[in-house]
């Protein structure tokens, strides 16, 4: 079997931007990828997008190809939610471990917060409940991880601030990443006094809505090439599903996440205490609680502890979501998940200016869709 | 402003929605296996018998979880604010969700005992849950 690495990395500017379009960041975030990956457009011969809100398409990875003058031997589109983009960087690894494809370009992008109407995005994004027996009952996303937030609190003693400081967390790496979309400090205070949305999920418990992209290339380790940057070794990756609505979830307390992270952790040949630094997906404070136990990273009841006492900040026990995550740096959809990827290439190729975490040499990368619903894990390591 | 969704039965819910209309919660047991499930599907999706049956509920069950929400997700909720989202345990082992009505939202609490009633949506009824009535 080839060795899959990662050889190109990018996310376009993130936040809100006037005058973008869903392929216009797709084409930026893959013109930089691929020039990250010291590649020409004629290398790429497998491309794999994920799915968009501002222009949905039934074929959006054909949309896109022909957006970009791309004819490759391999094209699909993905749609598995939060978990898509680890879900796509497995599929593209799977492509160029079988020798199907030599450069896998991994793309993604949206402008959910400009090009969609106030209030667009979340409801588009309820959808995820199902028509007959979840939507009728006005559920929204957060409202849905708002039900495992009450449950993991009355069973484990998890509290608000525990959840508030995951936020100022993120909201702290922001602040060293001049890319964030929002940089402004919050306290866990500000957390706990912002507006409720869904009980006991308070607006700064929830992840941003943001435009953006962001792509990577996959290559096979032979395949050439002048390589200006570090490469980075894709060493293990997993799954695993349990439901796709939170009504159907047959555990509120452990979710796919463990399965795709134990699996990740095995084909790499390493345990979560090897990890320098992870990037997990952080929808909600309580999605990156749940992922933090449920994976291992920390014993039941003791991840909320942790966070408030800094286990999750450069520095600390386990660097986690060190460009700000979705709270902070930054969610475009399918992009969203993506940023992770990208920033844990950074990390590991140590140009995470400002916000390095020391010598970083193992990263986990963790992306979660639907209602915990899908979890794909990648354990990504510096050649 | 456009109404709160009513949901639109398909071959696989037909049977439950009718029911609903009579105010009857129904949940299929599987004559294979035994399991019983919720949502309505074409087979049992433990051993994948399509030998189901319909059977009506008591009425009872338990809140499993639930959340008081602040933020609709679409106008058509917002008149409700703040409701009650909860996942409820119904005492023939199956889960739903539904919105628990009829009480205050601040007196909702994990294992709090509750009983089915019918909302109506349009031409449907659709099952919710209210505090046991006392008494
Ligand atoms: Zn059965």
């Amino acid at each position: 079997m080839k060795k899959a690495i990662i050889t190109g990395a990018y996310d376009t500017d993130v936040g809100e931007l006037p005058g973008s379009s869903c392929m216009g960041l797709h084409a930026d975030a893959a013109l930089g990828a691929i020039a990250d990956a010291g590649l020409n457009k004629s290398d790429i011969d497998g491309v794999l997008c994920a799915y968009s809100f501002t222009e949905p398409h039934l074929m959006l990875s054909s949309v896109f190809c022909e957006y970009m003058g791309l004819q490759p031997k391999f094209n699909a589109a993905i749609v598995v939610g939060g978990a898509t983009a680890c879900i796509m960087v497995m599929q593209a690894a799977s492509l160029v471990e079988s020798g199907q494809c030599r450069n896998v370009l991994v793309v993604t992008g949206d402008n959910r917060l400009t090009g969609m109407a106030k209030g667009g995005a979340v409801a588009t994004l309820a959808k995820v409940g199902h028509g007959q027996f979840e939507h009728p009952y006005g559920m929204s996303v957060p409202a849905a991880y708002a039900l495992v937030a009450t449950h993991y609190m009355n069973e484990y003693g998890v509290t608000s601030e525990q959840l508030a400081s995951i936020s100022v967390t993120a909201r702290e790496h922001a602040m060293m990443n001049s890319k964030a979309h929002r940089q402004t400090p919050i306290t866990i205070e500000d957390v706990l006094n912002s507006r409720m949305i869904a009980s006991p999920l308070h607006v700064l418990d929830c992840c941003l809505i943001s435009d953006g992209g962001a792509a990577i290339v996959v290559s096979a380790a032979d395949s050439g090439g002048d390589r200006p940057k570090t490469s980075i070794e894709i060493m293990g990756t997993g799954q695993g599903h349990t439901h796709e609505h939170i009504m159907a979830a047959p555990s509120l307390s452990d979710f796919g996440c463990k399965q795709a992270a134990r699996t990740a952790f095995e084909r790499a040949g390493v345990t979560a205490k090897d990890i320098d630094v992870a990037e997990i997906y952080d929808s909600f404070t309580i999605t990156l609680l749940v992922e933090l136990e449920s994976i291992g990273f920390f014993e039941r009841g003791e991840a909320g502890p942790a966070c408030l006492d800094g286990a999750l900040k450069i520095g600390g026990r386990l660097p986690c979501n060190t460009h700000g995550g979705l709270m902070s740096y930054g969610h475009s959809g399918a992009a969203g998940g993506m940023f992770h990827v990208v920033e844990a290439v950074r990390q590991l190729r140590h140009e995470a200016e400002g916000r390095q975490v020391e010598d970083s040499q193992l990263a986990f990368v963790h992306g979660d869709g639907g209602i915990l619903s899908a979890h794909c894990s990648l354990v990504l390591g510096r050649v | 402003m456009t109404g709160k969704p009513v949901p639109v039965a398909n071959p696989d819910s037909a049977v439950f929605w009718e029911a609903c209309n009579e105010k009857r919660f129904l949940i299929q047991s599987c004559n294979s296996c035994g399991e019983k499930q919720f949502y309505p599907r074409a087979l049992c999706k433990s051993c994948h018998s399509k030998d189901l049956e319909w059977q009506e509920v008591s009425g009872r069950g338990k809140v499993k979880t639930f959340t008081v929400v602040n933020h609709a997700p679409s106008p058509a909720f917002k008149a409700d604010l703040p409701y009650v989202l909860a996942l409820i345990d119904l005492e023939e082992g199956v889960r739903a969700m539904m919105n628990i009505l009829d009480c205050d939202v601040a007196d909702v609490h994990i294992g709090m005992d509750v009983e089915l009633t019918f909302e109506r949506r349009g031409k449907q009824y659709i099952p919710q849950a209210k505090p046991v009535s006392k008494g």
